[in-house]
């Protein structure tokens, strides 16, 4: 009975929902059912609480569609609402035979056979300019010989640290150099700080490990990181020198 | 989210922030102006560089700066491929919420090829951090112009079929007309902006209001809603991403050549080959005798003083409020992110709808809860409950604020005037 009802009314299905007893009925329910703990009223104040009956007002609001007033001329005639729009046939036709609905599926169906768009992330190593950011840094400290430690002091997420101690001939020597991948937000910035590309972000994107010390970088793992990457490194940064 | 319900009718709705809290603003007042920068992709993390362009117009107001022609072009290209970027998140989802999942797929397609501009540009996806306070980082790569371009040429016709799948659909419009109905005057008692005061037939559009960027010198017009319901404000966004595409495309015309950063390098790190080559430029851009580069480790100073400076996210209003009180970390830096007013009026909006239509209402609003959760009492467009009932509740929050630090006491004469 409901899905005939609402076959027919097609567009308006609950019109056949808004009765007047049901309006009586949704307030009697509605009392019962309102919570009355104070955490849900989540009035957090308790001397501001409002004392707030909430009714049920469904019925009221009654059909989705907005409410207009029939279309004045300038003489204050009404005018046919309906004057411009389609034809009562083309409307019928349209809610009988879902014409849009059809042309929708028709969109979709297409899309089958268009050739698929290459997924970026698989391409972005062959293709793309060398990203600046996204990856792994590696340091290469033993080209510094005094330590600027620029990329720990931009380091907005603080995730660099580095202890350095002096030589005897008055040149400093890092001792420390460790990164808190967790900490990491590539943003990139200790990279355009370092004037001398001691550290660098590569292309790595993956960072799923087993344990979290893995994450944690020492200055081995990113002299290692550095080597494995040195190609890749070395011709990222000079493709990109052009824009630095 | 709270509701209340009588059998599926909703009677009340009580949103619930604060899940998402990183405590931004205050960390931001640790940090250099720099550093600053990419706590603003991560607040609404789907419009990443109009974030960014919000947090920098505020620190080029405070430095009495302006970004080169280039580099406004560049943050005007990027600012509406990041519109586009955020109404595909919003409307296709909002379609998938309410049950359409195809088009989302399509929808997420284009948005993988807008992110590999982005990527292009600054190496990152989706946090950028690339519009910086006196320009953009890096010049726009080789080729990328074209690209986008090309890409422009097809997004038309995309536009299209998703409207084709989705405008006429009578699921999706049984679904949305009607719904969650704010009136003109709910929009602006409620401080809304953006697509949800547009879509309720106010025109208001910050990006002609008061122009920044490049705005000014090109052509788009404003899509303005009527009945402001969710229907309403869906044909909006899917105009203003039509009427983005025509930006990017007179951009992509009038794309002038020249630098891309203020030509001042006590504010912006010198090109590379400078500071390697040229001794002069390293003396002037390190402390002599300490190789600490003054612009990494210590930042720039900002001059005091303060300004609210606000740009027409995609979302809506946002807007960055910021405080120097002369030294190089901002004194304050409240956010005023756009969805924060949109949810204050999820109670209204959804009252007497059914419990299905709270997720057609969410999804109109457009929330990021990225850009929510942080925000403070900055954000409330009423006073809070719980605090000095008697105050105006911004004179009470900036008190607290800066009372203590003597330096500001001119600043805070001005703030409690307003």
């Amino acid at each position: 009975m409901f899905s005939r009802t609402r076959l027919v009314l097609g567009l308006q299905p609950h019109l056949a929902l808004n009765t007047r007893n049901n309006l009586a009925r949704n307030t009697l329910v509605a009392h019962r059912l309102i919570s009355h703990s104070s955490c849900s009223r989540a009035e957090h104040d308790p001397h501001q609480r409002r004392v707030e009956t909430l009714t049920s007002a469904i019925g009221e609001r009654g059909g989705h569609h907005a409410h207009t007033s029939h279309p004045v001329d300038a003489q204050g005639n009404e005018m046919n609402p309906y004057r411009n729009g389609p034809s009562a046939l083309d409307k019928a036709v349209h809610l009988f035979f879902f014409t849009e609905i059809i042309r929708g599926m028709w969109i979709v169906l297409e899309n089958f056979f268009r050739p698929p768009t290459p997924s970026c992330i698989h391409l972005k190593r062959v293709l793309y300019l060398p990203a600046f950011v996204g990856s792994t840094p590696y340091v290469a400290i033993q080209v510094v010989k005094s330590v600027a430690s620029l990329c720990e002091a931009i380091c907005p997420a603080q995730a660099i640290t580095i202890e350095s101690e002096a030589r005897l001939d008055g040149s400093r020597k890092t001792t420390k150099y460790d990164i808190d991948m967790t900490k990491c937000i590539y943003c990139g910035f200790c990279q355009e700080a370092c004037p001398v590309d001691a550290i660098v972000e590569t292309q790595n994107q993956e960072f799923s490990v087993e344990n979290r010390e893995e994450l944690l970088y020492n200055k081995e793992k990113l002299l290692a990181n550095g080597d494995r990457a040195e190609a890749e490194i070395a011709a990222n940064l000079h493709s990109d020198h052009v824009y630095r | 989210m709270i509701l209340e319900l009588n059998g599926e009718e909703i009677l009340r709705a009580d949103p619930h922030i604060g899940l998402l809290h990183r405590g931004t603003e205050k960390l931001i007042e640790y940090k250099t102006y720099i550093q600053a920068l990419p706590y603003f992709d991560r607040l609404d993390y789907v419009s990443m560089m109009t974030n960014e362009l919000c947090y920098s117009l505020a620190v080029e107001k405070l430095l009495n700066i302006q970004a080169p022609e280039r580099a406004q072009w560049i943050r005007t290209l990027f600012g509406e491929i990041t519109r586009i970027l955020n109404h595909l998140m919003a409307v296709l989802t909002h379609v998938m919420d309410v049950g359409g999942l195809t088009p989302f797929l399509w929808g997420f397609e284009e948005r993988e090829k807008l992110m590999e501009f982005y990527e292009r540009v600054s190496g990152a996806r989706l946090h950028a951090a690339y519009v910086r306070p006196g320009g953009v980082a890096f010049d726009l790569p080789h080729g990328l112009l074209e690209d986008i371009f090309k890409w422009s040429t097809q997004f038309g016709s995309r536009i299209d079929e998703i409207e084709e799948v989705v405008t006429g659909n009578r699921i999706w419009k049984e679904r949305t007309i009607g719904i969650g109905v704010v009136t003109a005057k709910e929009a602006l008692d409620y401080s809304f902006s953006g697509v949800m005061v547009r879509g309720s037939g106010i025109p208001w559009d910050l990006r002609k209001v008061a122009p920044y960027d490049k705005y000014a010198e090109v052509e788009f017009d404003i899509p303005v809603g009527k009945n402001g319901d969710c229907y309403d404000r869906y044909l909006c966004r899917v105009q203003e991403m039509r009427e983005s595409l025509r930006i990017i495309n007179q951009c992509l015309n009038k794309m002038p050549t020249g630098v891309v950063k203020v030509d001042d390098h006590k504010l912006v790190p010198p090109p590379r080959a400078m500071m390697k080559e040229s001794m002069e430029s390293l003396i002037h851009h390190f402390k002599v005798g300490i190789f600490f580069s003054l612009i990494f480790s210590e930042g720039y100073s900002v001059p005091p003083g303060e300004t609210y400076s606000a740009i027409e996210a995609p979302k809506g209003e946002m807007a960055v409020y910021l405080v120097s009180d002369g030294t190089n970390r901002p004194y304050r830096c409240s956010i005023r992110a756009p969805g924060f007013a949109h949810l204050a009026g999820s109670d209204f909006m959804m009252r007497h709808h059914m419990l299905a239509d709270a997720v057609a209402i969410i999804g109109t609003m457009d929330l990021v809860f990225g850009a929510l959760g942080f925000t403070n009492v900055l954000g409330h467009v009423r006073p809070p409950r719980m605090s000095m009932p008697n105050e105006g509740w911004m004179e009470h929050n900036i008190r607290v604020l800066i009372s203590a630090d003597p330096v500001c006491i001119e600043t805070r004469k001005r703030i409690t005037c307003l």
